[in-house]
């Protein structure tokens, strides 16, 4: 490949794009843009059945606009958006690999798209099927009994798995007990999630070398813990080598271990939670099996159980008796519901997709060249970035802006001039415990010269941070806006249209 | 593999400048005894091809043609144009908006959403959605417990509102919480007089249905009055949105906070998920409200722009006081109903909601005409209950066609009533067909 055609550093370049308003201020009243079929049916007026002050009229501030205006109007939005078919996607946790078209494409099926979750069980044995297969698959997987795919999201994953712990707590010791203990580098779900059920939640400090000490869990550990909840790796990208005997230390005082699945995209057929001692664990179906992030959702978050969670998985789960497919409601033990039907069976369809695609050497593939990937980086560029731990991570790392400090360029600078360089930028400013952290997972789909560039990117940048600072503030130049003004967005919210909004200058 | 693009020879070159001779020596930090010695248990890989032919015959085992069944999940015809939108991949492969530069597409659509629900609500604020409609309305519940300064720990919530969001609410209020349900009358509406003796001093919230589960238009106004003269917060949840096309906005019926499920708009059935939960407030509780939320702002060159707001609410700042621990959101089924709903427009949305409720009519009278009464007689829109044959929903296989909930499978009361839905994908033959079945 030619240097000519492809710089080093790959810079972003400017195409055509488009300034768009908003759909409230395209419209022309008496536009419509959908083909509405004929009634066919005798005519009838609501009014003379609904009461009048629960009918409305039209919705006058509703735009007018036909399908040509509002296709452009969307494409043209498009256009201002970054995704994982765009570019490198470097985004430490969040796991941005490629989304397989395939996917998309099984999602959309007719049987699929179009099936009522009430239909009767005889009318929903494909669908059935395609759950079953799933939970069998992410059982293994983890090394765990069963799994529940009904949560809709990684944080609905926490809040049942920690709803189980409290249930199993109940019944085996009258009491759902009263703390959690979370690392000092967790997610903010994770404590999030705790508070919600009335935990209160007690940080873990990781030692120097970013992992939890044994001894640490063991000070914390007593007999009002309900639980201790780990993501292995941690969001540093380091296993937490000592995992098996922080779960002996957690089981031996009548605590359970909740693993956060976020960095399971490390473990593939490597290693298995299970297997660890961790007794339940959430996936992000959208970061490890491949289905898109979609702007912010929607994810899909299974969660895991061993054999002495199975009695309270939330309700229904999905069994096979014979050769049919049916959902068990009968689960006296359950937690409940925590949505409405079986789950984000969208994602399901995908991630199922995406486990028969890899099969399971696929899969291990997968997970150690996702970590060869984030290590390749290093190795590239880290005698000019600091590593935040120097102890070997899996599938990402985190580095900082500490070797910049001297020019007063910041993580956040860096992050924005990687986006002029053609590149979303990391995760940056997490984990907490790492001042000015920039996360890189570069995961298993890039190729080796998209990771050679991105590097050459990284060291233009900490050349010009010294040379000319001023420009790494005033980054990023390329995309259609320029640095947002968000204490402004705080301090006066506007949060939606009005025919007279004003944002002001 | 077609998106591993690793030759021998790169990973060999790769773990040279690394400095390790092999793959398995990046896993040292795991210890051995950890690591699995066996491949996974799991069916071997299929090529693309053999692939679509598996899910292909999962998927043909399901039946197609729009049901005649809503209950919290609705078949609405999906237009092309919206769903070959959602197939751009600079939307569907994008990453939530953090960094705002290059996610103003994502921003600006979720900034359009808001005010469509806004508009459809007639309340003032509304976040980037939910997960589902159910679990908006638990959020919902837990808002109006914070409003309350913790002080208020019962809900009440009518029985007539959606069996599976009652369960959700339920699951959602553990410790310290109390769930009170109230009945529901002969019209299908919630009986104002028990919700007059359930909601008291310690109430934080009154949930209905608008409409409810029997698509019965509930009295929202009525329950409003008895829910603020206790000092308590009015929630209407709306599982089918299509009837704001046609219905008074919740927000001028008094509702402080409007929560449903917006699937109805540019989006499909998929077994029921992942559905599109919509959240709407007053403007006074914009600091208590849950979930993501974009706001306009400007840029260094004072351009309008997007971006993520008030998010000193969130988990990812506020950890344990956060007021959810809801990351994610559902943007791409919000995307889907933004691009519909701007097709749809001011014309469209309201002929789409007088259609729906034309061919409901015709179906419920033509029913009634065949022995098929009414169980309710409170007004409906597009959804309605019927006294059926102990068999119909062997009729309605039988004559090819599919839906219709037995309403005893969640109110043994309710024995022979059939919860059926009527949209704009049944005409008239269809709605015959199915009249047919059920004489």
């Amino acid at each position: 490949m030619s240097d000519r055609f492809f710089p080093k550093t790959s810079p972003g370049v400017r195409g055509l794009q488009l300034q768009e308003p908003l759909i409230f201020e395209r419209s022309e009243a008496g536009r419509m843009g959908v083909s509405l079929p004929e009634a066919g049916v005798p005519e009838a007026d609501p009014a003379t059945e609904i009461p009048a002050e629960l009918l409305r009229g039209e919705i006058a501030d509703f735009p007018s606009v036909t399908e040509v205006q509002a296709v452009r109007h969307f494409v043209r939005l498009s256009q201002m958006n970054y995704g994982v078919d765009s570019g490198f996607f470097p985004l430490g946790s969040c796991t941005m690999k490629y989304n397989p078209k395939v996917n998309e494409w099984a999602a959309r099926l007719p049987g699929f798209a179009g099936a009522h979750p009430y239909l009767p069980e005889e009318q929903s044995q494909g669908a059935l099927e395609l759950m079953y297969r799933l939970e069998r698959a992410l059982s293994e997987i983890a090394g765990m009994s069963a799994t529940t795919l009904e949560p809709a999201a990684g944080a609905q994953g926490e809040l049942s798995g920690l709803m189980m712990i409290r249930a199993w707590h109940i019944d085996n010791h009258g009491t759902p007990r009263k703390k959690v203990l979370i690392p000092d580098s967790a997610h903010g779900t994770n404590p999030a999630s705790a508070a919600l059920l009335g935990y209160e939640t007690v940080q873990l400090a990781s030692n120097e070398h970013g992992v939890i000490e044994p001894a640490t869990v063991a000070a914390a550990m007593d007999e009002d813990v309900a639980c201790l909840m780990m993501t292995n790796p941690n969001t540093l990208g380091i296993f937490e080598e000592h995992i098996e005997e922080i779960c002996r230390i957690v089981h031996a005082k009548g605590g359970l271990v909740y693993g956060d699945g976020a960095n399971m995209n490390a473990l593939l057929g490597v290693a298995r939670p299970g297997d660890m001692g961790i007794d339940v664990m959430h996936y992000n179906l959208h970061k490890t099996f491949s289905t898109p992030h979609g702007g912010g959702g929607p994810g899909a978050g299974p969660v895991a159980v061993a054999e002495k969670l199975v009695p309270y998985l939330p309700r229904p789960f999905v069994v096979k008796e014979g050769d049919t497919f049916r959902l068990d409601f009968d689960r006296p033990k359950s937690v409940g519901k925590l949505r409405t039907f079986w789950g984000n069976f969208g994602m399901h369809v995908r991630a199922y997709a995406y486990i028969r695609e890899y099969g399971p050497e696929g899969l291990r593939d997968v997970s150690r060249l996702a970590v060869l990937n984030a290590q390749y980086i290093r190795a590239l560029i880290e005698d000019e970035w600091d590593v935040a731990y120097e102890n070997r991570s899996l599938h990402e790392v985190v580095y900082t802006d500490k070797n910049l400090k001297e020019t007063g360029v910041t993580t956040m600078d860096v992050a924005k001039t990687l986006i002029d360089h053609g590149y979303h930028p990391p995760t940056v400013y997490f984990p907490l415990i790492v001042p000015g952290a920039l996360m890189v997972e570069p995961t298993e789909t890039e190729t080796k010269e998209t990771l050679e560039n991105f590097a050459d990117a990284m060291k233009a940048i900490a050349a010009q941070a010294r040379a000319e600072p001023e420009a790494l503030k005033a980054a990023p130049k390329k995309p259609i806006v320029e640095r947002l003004d968000e204490t402004r967005a705080a301090r006066r919210p506007i949060l939606r249209w009005t025919p007279d909004l004003d944002v002001g200058a | 593999m077609r998106y591993l693009p690793h030759t021998e020879t790169d990973i060999q070159q790769m773990l040279t400048t690394i400095g390790v001779k092999s793959l398995d020596e990046l896993f040292t930090t795991i210890p051995t005894h950890l690591q699995l010695d066996r491949p996974l248990a799991l069916e071997p890989a299929l090529d693309e091809r053999a692939l679509m032919d598996h899910l292909e015959s999962l998927a043909s085992r399901q039946p197609t043609g729009a049901p005649f069944l809503g209950a919290g999940a609705y078949p609405h015809h999906v237009p092309p144009s919206v769903d070959q939108l959602l197939l751009r991949g600079e939307l569907y492969t994008a990453y939530t908006p953090y960094q705002p530069e290059i996610a103003q597409g994502t921003l600006q659509i979720t900034f359009e959403f808001q005010t469509f629900v806004t508009l459809l609500t007639g309340l003032e604020v509304a976040n980037a959605s939910m997960y589902d409609g159910a679990s908006a309305a638990a959020e919902a519940a837990l808002m109006s417990v914070r409003v309350s300064g913790g002080k208020r720990n019962r809900i009440v919530v009518s029985k007539a509102l959606h069996p599976e969001y009652r369960d959700v609410v339920r699951t959602y209020h553990t410790e310290g919480f109390e769930v009170v349900e109230v009945p529901f009358g002969a019209d299908g509406r919630t009986e104002l007089d028990a919700l007059e003796a359930a909601v008291d001093e310690n109430t934080a919230g009154v949930l209905v249905g608008y409409p409810n589960f029997f698509g019965v238009v509930d009295d929202l106004a009525g329950a409003a009055k008895i829910a603020h003269a206790k000092g308590a917060l009015a929630i209407s949840c709306t599982t089918e949105s299509l009837a704001f096309g046609l219905l008074q906005a919740p927000g001028l019926l008094g509702a402080d906070i409007a929560v449903g499920e917006m699937q109805s708009f540019g989006n499909g059935l998929n077994f029921g998920g992942p559905g599109l939960g919509f959240f709407a407030t007053r403007e006074k509780f914009l600091r208590q409200f849950p979930g993501r939320v974009a706001g306009a702002t400007v840029d260094r060159n004072g351009q309008r722009g997007f971006v993520l707001t008030l998010s000193t609410r969130e988990q990812h700042i506020r950890r344990e006081k956060a007021t959810s621990n809801i990351c994610t959101n559902h943007g791409l089924n919000a995307t889907a109903t933004t691009i519909h709903l701007s097709m749809l427009g001011r014309h469209g949305l309201r002929a789409l909601a007088v259609l729906n409720w034309r061919r409901a009519r015709y179906a419920r009278e033509a029913l009634a005409a065949a022995g098929c009464k009414p169980v309710f007689s409170g007004p409906v829109f597009n959804e309605f209950a019927v006294h059926a044959p102990e068999d119909s929903m062997e009729r309605i296989v039988k004559a090819g066609l599919s839906g219709g909930l037995p309403l005893k499978r969640y109110y043994p009361e309710l024995g022979d009533g059939l919860l059926l839905c009527v949209t704009e994908l049944h005409d008239k033959s269809r709605i015959d067909a199915l009249v047919a079945a059920l004489a």
